[in-house]
């Protein structure tokens, strides 16, 4: 079974109110993700924030963020993810949960 | 002048919302701080909620509370590649005035509890985030930091109910990091669908209610469970596994969950439906032995910030709600004893835990996660022979039962061998005895 699956598609549903310019997730060093033999935050990501770059280092958007903590929780061993809760009313806004 | 409460809680879901309305039930000058847009705005759960609980904080919820459908029907199914295995419990004495378990939308009841506070008292601030808890010289929590203009609070005692994250705690070194084998990582869907399709797919009337749980190759070999729900107009499916086998796995975990609505077995009971909404959400699944401190000076910890999940049971909303009430009568009885809120005093806070099924549940399994962790054939090699050897027993042809018993035990001991298959019963037995 192989199905390609848009992400992007999954979350246009969801009701977000995005805060331009603040984003609450930072990628501390871009040099530490090209010793990063995985990746894993560019699969293991269940809103596909991060991807990997011609450059061979992540690129992190930030906008989709279903803020779950799971690439805080996976890039603990690198300490590479300054991880915050977006500002107070920001971020997703769960209509059903 | 600082603003000062007898006590705050941070976070509106189950755990906050039983400790905030339990102490404003009492009279207490409580504030619940929530960072979302409304109350529930960040909340996700699969979702079954089970009665007990919240009927001890609110024994006539079910007048308005909204729940979905009570459940009247248990699945347990196995999933091979095209097929599955199961088990199914259904009960017509589960059609009684008052239902044991319920499935629900987060969102609905989350509104519905913050109301009960309101009612009750309690002063609920949205779209606050808390940044940091404010403490002492000598390290006791006095209040909390805000990000809102000039948002320092004070209280008497904090209740941090903000969940699987526990920022708050771990940055003020209250809690190690989350361990990857020791959190779930689950992404759902919420999909509507005319309720008449409901009834006739899964044989129901009015506002009775089917659940599945799922194991088997939708997981992909990882240790993790998936789901389907009936609500009253919309199915909810999920998929959940272990963060470390994300991490070393490949499969993204929409594609797991795009593979599980696309199987043979699950895409004609959704066929049709139309997705409204997208979740992703942690689950503490480190069970007894993840627990982390849970209380210190002028502070306590509840629900999934808490680590309070029994993952073999799918039950977490339910211990959130008892913890968060625990933590509040604790608050209360201290107070009614003019007693200060010191690590030693809130210590009763752990022995009413350690009294309730919150802790004994979750001691009982304390070896369960573990071995889940490093034995893989639970998810990987069982499912698949398991399947096999259903197909073989029910197919009739000409060969005849001997040879299909002896069949299916070589399939098994080929996959496992002989001391694999004891050694797995051994270690199934002892992880739940």
């Amino acid at each position: 079974m192989s199905i390609m699956v848009k992400v992007e598609e999954k979350l246009y549903q969801n009701r977000y109110i995005v805060d331009e310019n603040h984003p609450h997730i930072r990628i501390k060093s871009e040099a530490e993700c090209k010793t990063c033999e995985t990746q894993a935050c560019t699969f293991c990501c269940p809103a596909a924030c991060y991807s990997k770059n011609e450059a061979g280092t992540v690129t992190l958007a930030t906008d989709g963020c279903l803020e779950c903590g799971t690439c805080r929780v996976i890039c603990q061993d690198k300490e590479n993810i300054q991880w915050d809760y977006p500002r107070g009313g920001y971020g997703i806004s769960y209509k059903f949960g | 002048m600082v603003e000062k409460f007898d006590a705050i809680v941070i976070g509106a879901g189950p755990s906050g919302n039983a400790a905030t309305y339990t102490l404003a039930k009492q009279g207490l000058n409580v504030l619940q701080l929530e960072r979302g847009e409304y109350p529930g705005a960040k909340n996700v759960q699969g979702g079954i909620m089970y009665a007990a609980e919240l009927e001890k904080i609110i024994p006539d919820f079910r007048d308005d509370c909204p729940t979905e459908r009570h459940i009247i029907e248990q699945r347990i199914w196995l999933l091979g590649d095209d097929n599955y295995i199961g088990t199914n419990y259904r009960s017509e004495a589960f059609n009684t005035d008052a239902p044991n378990r319920y499935t629900i939308i987060r969102a609905n009841i989350d509104k519905w509890f913050s109301e009960k506070i309101r009612e009750a008292g309690g002063l609920q601030i949205c779209e606050t985030t808390v940044t940091e808890l404010i403490r002492d010289a000598s390290g006791k929590v006095i209040g909390v930091r805000t990000d809102r203009e000039g948002g320092e609070i004070h209280a008497d005692v904090v209740i941090m109910a903000d969940g699987v994250n526990a920022l708050l705690a771990r940055r003020a070194g209250y809690q190690e990091e989350l361990e990857p084998q020791n959190v779930a990582l689950a992404v759902k869907e919420i999909l509507f669908i005319d309720p008449q399709l409901i009834q006739q797919r899964f044989g129901l009337k009015g506002d009775e209610g089917v659940v599945i749980e799922i194991m088997g190759k939708v997981t992909k070999g990882m240790v993790g469970t998936a789901f389907l729900y009936t609500n009253k107009e919309s199915l909810t499916i999920g998929i959940g596994c272990l963060i470390s086998d994300f991490k070393h796995g490949s499969c993204p975990p929409y594609k797991m969950l795009e593979d599980l609505k696309n199987h043979p077995v699950i895409k004609p009971l959704i066929e049709g439906a139309e997705m409204k909404e997208y979740a992703a959400h942690m689950i503490p699944e480190g069970g007894y032995k993840a627990v982390p401190q849970l209380y210190g000076d002028g502070w306590m910890v509840v629900g999934d910030a808490a680590h309070f999940n029994n993952a073999a049971h799918r039950e977490g909303s339910n211990l959130a709600m008892a913890s968060g009430r625990m933590a509040a009568e604790t608050v209360i009885e201290l107070k009614q004893a003019g007693k200060a809120y010191t690590a030693s005093n809130l210590s009763a806070y752990k022995k009413k835990l350690d009294d309730s099924f919150i802790m004994k549940d979750l001691r009982k399994y304390r070896n369960l996660p573990g071995i889940m962790h490093e034995n893989k054939q639970f998810f990987g090699a069982y499912p698949d022979t398991i399947t096999a050897a259903a197909h073989n027993w029910f197919t009739v042809d000409s060969v005849d039962k001997k040879t299909k018993e002896k069949e299916i035990m070589k399939s098994f001991v080929k996959k496992r061998s002989v001391f694999g298959l004891v050694g797995d019963a051994i270690k199934l037995v002892r992880a739940v005895r």
